[in-house]
């Protein structure tokens, strides 16, 4: 299982990669093997804004169906369609093209409460 | 005890392999003063052949459709059940299978089934069907609550021609959660399409007309769709008799964004009530939020087609607290049921039949007509169903009707207080023209 | 073979009714505006009845059943569907009758309900009932939606609900209709619910616990009466999941472990056939002083005659139109009085020892991560076959191999990989003994043969489904152009 070092992650699982003032935001590889074969994600459209650690949308898989957690607050300026046609992607590649959405990040200090790749690996593994 | 097959041998071998002295060593981790010490009093048990004697008894103290000239309807309709209906039911690896969570062992049910949601698309004219709800009532209650998720509005405006019983369900599920208000009648008993126009707001999750409505007016949908869809808020129709969608334009091709129904008219008996069959179909933009199951089509590991139930994180045994709904067990059996009627009936046998009933209430009016001291405070075109106005108490008309072994019909005032001088004729196929002949008869 | 759809079998000019041919007087048109009349119902199949009889038929060969054989899903209570209960519901008084018909002329069906109340009331220990639910799913709506009822009356409805962890999705979901929020509370290693764990989640603001007994790991909950005097000091009322009254009839009552409403399952404990996925009945009981919130209308005797009572104006409304699925209140009744009270104990003292025997006789085998004893079901789970990449999933597909019905799988969720089985009472040593020894197989083949297991069910109709592609593609209807028996790559 694989966790990029540049990311910072969250407890719900999600990942964000900083760029500029934007972060990139997916779900972990820890989180796409939990839920199996994804079938179908839910995403806000862009000009929404979004609340840090509140539910911007949802991610289901067959036998589950989780709610995908803002890292930080802001507005989306993107998002993901490609994951319509092939949600699939999430399993396959969920750092890059598996991508939920991009967030205009309003309160950078909000990222200090992420978690660092090696905090996460260990929160991981405590929860297995 | 003919069900249990064990022995006293067999019971004696099994104590010894878990290591009890006797069956109620198996409770004795039971708490002592929460054992039941003394029998239940329930009646001595009854042979199969007594058992059935008293079934008769009870069966044939109740008047049913067979022993008595019916014309009551109001949301049940008793129609000819074709002989294949009941024998395809009774196959006991339809009657007693369980739902199909395992599809490789359930392609029977699973296939039926899928054809049911079909069926149930092209009669209402709809995109997407579920399996079914329990009855017309709760699906219509179900449609309201999925309506407030979509659009995230308070309100549901309910026609006041909707069947009070479906009303009343929808404010049971709603209390609490969404405010219900209805509209006016016009003087002709139609939906008044002009206080639908003044209600109807931006905090209006939807309207929900039933038609033909309660009172057997076939409504303006058209009309209704273009006051709705303006003010922004979702067209729910109840369709209590779909037989009447052998002749009837559907619902959905008046745009209504949900459709739900009664399926009990289609190949099911009356039953005292139930089970009833809800029919549930929206369009493909809200099929995530739709309720129920659903049956998918799909390949197996070898590419061959095969069935499935699909989009069950919606359902509550993987949403939990935030599924769609509560619904677990519906109605299997009754849809079967119906996709059986359906494709025995036909694309040509479903119009015959509501022609036949429409050739039927139309001799029903003609003779009603010509009795004196009955008035028809309705109007516009009906399909199965009438209102007369009589100059004495309908509920002494139809006591006396009784002694001739004829059910006139419903007396509304339970229902409607400032029509408790009417009664609702209902008529089906089985109500043939001398039993129509019979009850004017008796009206005179 | 494969058997197409019936629209696929469908040709144009077949038919399959049969209606009189008297020429008619009235033209459609005459009477109702042109704007508002059908053309065709398009797409609706034209088959003969030999066509639509044959086509079902065989789509029943390809579907299981209790008739055909065992089906051990935990929670699901697959007894036997005794044939004299679809007689007796077929019996034209009971079929044909119409809910509207007069009181007088109903006596017979009336009369019934009013009895079944009351074997229902007496068996589960409560007063009154409430024959309206129509599964096991309404009835929980419609006892939690009393309870909250109960509270608004006394001018407070209270926000929240506990519900233990080992629950049904049905329990939170049916609170949250009903305007709860849900509290989940943590069972004990022992499985089971603890006092304090109820006291700490215990407050003025708690409607009530919902709680199942035997609850689904198939365990009495021992604390039960404690926990219910918790409950019921911070005014707060207990709800039972009657699903697993096939454990307890004529042993207990949860009536008399302090529950106030409690949802009985006829399709379960009752033996009224599943069809398929329904119709079911979900009655509800409550004790007295919560009869005056139950459904109307409710079914009463007055002296002699029997009456539907709509005098309630307490009372939540209706959850379904009429008065409950009727036709499986027949079979039910009539399951009751063949049975009689002995009749019944005995059936939940086998089942209960079926469900031990399995347990014990798989024990070496699979591993059992509750040891107290069970009641009528019990549950193992597949860590000691996932060591070998065989997952519960997989051995449920290999059972279908063995001719078995796989049991219930992947709940309760407090079990990673949950294989919950309920044997029930109508099944014999030797069914047992088929389904150790199938079980016992396919333990041995996790360890030295894996893949044939990740790779069932070989022997079925069709092959392990692509549930995946299902959910991501979705084709949930006939259309003429969605069909496609390709090879897919």
């Amino acid at each position: 299982m694989t966790f990029p070092e540049e990311l910072k992650y969250t407890k719900e699982h999600e990942w964000i990669k900083v760029e500029g003032n934007k972060g990139r935001v997916g779900i972990t590889d820890y989180a796409q093997h939990q839920l199996g074969d994804v079938v179908y994600v839910e995403l806000p459209k862009p000009g929404a804004f979004v609340k840090k650690m509140e539910p911007f949308g949802v991610v289901e898989s067959v036998k589950a169906v989780s709610d995908l957690y803002s890292p930080v607050s802001g507005k989306v300026l993107e998002i993901n369609e490609s994951l319509v046609k092939a949600p699939e992607k999430v399993n396959k590649d969920p750092y890059g093209e598996g991508w939920m959405i991009i967030v205009e990040i309003m309160d950078p200090p909000e990222l200090n409460d992420l978690f660092a790749v090696d905090a996460y690996r260990k929160y991981v593994s405590e929860e297995k | 005890m003919r069900f249990l097959p064990h022995t006293e041998d067999d019971i004696r071998e099994m104590l010894g392999a878990v290591g009890a002295g006797s069956l109620s060593d198996l409770f004795s981790h039971i708490p002592s003063h929460l054992r039941k010490e003394t029998p239940l009093r329930l009646p001595p048990c009854l042979s199969e052949q007594e058992l059935l004697l008293h079934l008769s008894a009870l069966s044939g103290s109740t008047a049913h459709s067979g022993s008595f000239i019916s014309f009551l309807g109001a949301g049940c309709y008793d129609h000819f059940i074709p002989a294949a209906v009941d024998a395809i039911s009774s196959r006991s690896e339809f009657l007693t299978s369980y739902t199909p969570y395992q599809p490789e062992v359930s392609q029977g049910v699973l296939q039926a089934i899928f054809e049911y949601q079909t069926l149930v698309c092209q009669l209402l004219e709809m995109d997407v069907a579920n399996a079914s709800m329990y009855d017309g009532a709760s699906a219509a209650a179900e449609a309201v609550l999925m309506a407030g998720r979509i659009t995230r509005r308070p309100k549901a405006l309910l026609s006041r021609a909707l069947h009070p019983e479906y009303r009343s369900v929808i404010k049971t599920y709603c209390h609490g959660q969404m405010e219900i208000e209805e509209t006016g009648l016009t003087k002709g008993g139609l939906t008044d399409l002009l206080s639908l126009g003044r209600l109807a707001d931006g905090t209006t999750a939807c309207v929900v007309i039933q038609d033909p409505n309660f009172f057997g007016l076939i409504e303006n949908l058209g009309e209704a769709e273009t006051i709705i869809h303006r003010a922004g808020t979702l067209f729910i129709v109840a369709v209590a008799e779909p037989i009447s969608l052998g002749l009837l334009r559907p619902p959905g091709s008046f745009g209504a964004d949900i459709v739900v129904g009664e399926g009990q008219p289609l190949g099911n008996p009356p039953s005292f009530g139930g089970p009833g069959l809800g029919l549930f179909a929206t369009r493909d933009a809200h099929v995530r939020q739709m309720p129920g199951r659903i049956v998918g089509q799909t390949v197996d590991k070898d590419g061959k087609r095969a069935f499935c139930l699909t989009l069950a994180t919606r359902e509550q045994h993987i949403r939990r607290e935030k599924a769609t709904s509560n619904i677990c067990t519906n109605e299997g059996l009754v849809a079967l049921r119906s996709a059986v009627y359906l494709s025995l009936m036909g694309r040509q046998g479903l119009r015959r039949l509501s022609e036949i009933i429409l050739d039927r209430t139309e001799l029903l009016k003609k003779k009603l007509k010509r009795i004196p001291g009955l008035s028809f405070p309705f109007n516009a075109p009906v399909f199965n169903e009438i209102v007369v106005r009589m100059k004495r108490s309908p509920e002494k008309l139809v006591s006396a009707l009784l002694k001739k072994k004829i059910i006139a019909g419903l007396p509304l005032r339970r229902y409607y207080p400032e029509l408790k001088d009417c009664l609702l004729i209902s008529v089906t196929e089985k109500n043939t023209p001398e039993d129509i002949e019979a009850l004017c008869k008796a009206l005179r | 073979m494969d058997e197409p759809l019936i629209f696929e079998r469908s040709r144009a000019g077949r038919k399959g009714y049969s209606l009189p041919e008297e020429k008619l007087r009235t033209k459609p048109q005459d009477v109702i505006p042109e704007g508002l009349l059908r053309q065709d119902i398009k797409g609706f199949p034209e088959a003969s009845e030999p066509d639509v009889v044959r086509h079902f038929t065989r789509l029943s060969q390809w579907n299981y059943g209790v008739d055909t054989g065992f089906y051990p899903l935990g929670s699901c209570t697959m007894k036997y569907n005794p044939k004299i209960n679809e007689e007796a519901a077929r019996l034209k008084g009971f079929a044909l009758s119409h809910p509207f018909q007069p009181e007088e002329l109903s006596q017979g069906v009336i009369r019934l309900m009013f009895e079944l109340s009351q074997f229902l009331a007496e068996i589960g220990g409560l007063d009154a009932v409430s024959l309206q639910p129509a599964a096991g799913a309404q009835g929980e709506f419609t006892g939690m939606k009393v309870i909250r009822a109960y509270h608004e009356k006394k001018g407070n409805p209270r926000s929240a609900v506990l519900i233990p962890d080992t629950a049904h999705g049905t329990n939170p979901a049916s609170s949250h209709l009903c305007g709860y929020q849900v509290i989940q509370v943590k069972t004990t290693e022992k499985g089971v619910l603890a006092p304090d764990a109820v006291s700490q989640a215990m407050t003025d603001d708690v409607a009530g616990l919902m709680l199942t007994n035997p609850n689904t790991l198939g365990l009495f909950e021992t604390n039960i009466k404690e926990v219910a005097e918790v409950v019921h000091s911070k005014g707060g009322l207990v709800y039972c999941d009657g699903a697993n009254m096939n454990a307890l009839m004529g042993i207990a009552r949860p009536g008399d472990m302090g529950v106030d409403v409690l949802q009985f399952n006829l399709h379960k404990t009752f033996s009224t056939p599943h069809g398929g996925g329904g119709p079911g009945s979900g009655p509800v009981a409550v004790k007295k002083h919560l009869r005056r919130f139950l459904p109307v209308p409710l079914v009463v005797k007055k002296g002699t005659k029997y009456a539907l009572d709509y005098k309630l104006p307490d009372s939540i409304g209706k959850v379904k139109a009429f008065y409950g699925n009727f036709g499986v209140m027949v079979r039910a009744y009539a399951y009751i009085l063949s049975m009689g009270a002995a009749g019944l104990k005995r059936a939940s003292e086998c089942a209960v020892l079926n469900a031990r025997y399995l347990r014990e006789r798989l024990i070496p085998y699979f591993d059992l991560p509750y040891d107290s004893p069970c009641l009528h079901e019990c549950v193992f789970s597949d860590n000691k076959q996932k060591e070998k990449g065989v997952t519960t999933l997989d051995m449920a597909k290999r059972l279908m191999d063995y001719g078995f019905h796989p049991p219930t799988i992947y709940f309760p969720l407090v079990v990673q990989g949950a294989l919950m089985i309920e044997p029930t009472e109508t099944e014999s040593k030797e069914t047992l003994d088929e389904f150790i020894e199938a079980m016992i197989a396919i333990a041995k083949e996790a360890q030295e043969n894996p893949d044939i297991i990740h790779s069932a069910p070989h022997k079925t109709k069709v092959s392990r489904v692509d549930e995946v592609k299902a959910a991501r593609e979705l084709i949930l209807r006939w259309t003429p152009k969605a069909q496609d028996h390709k090879i897919v790559k």
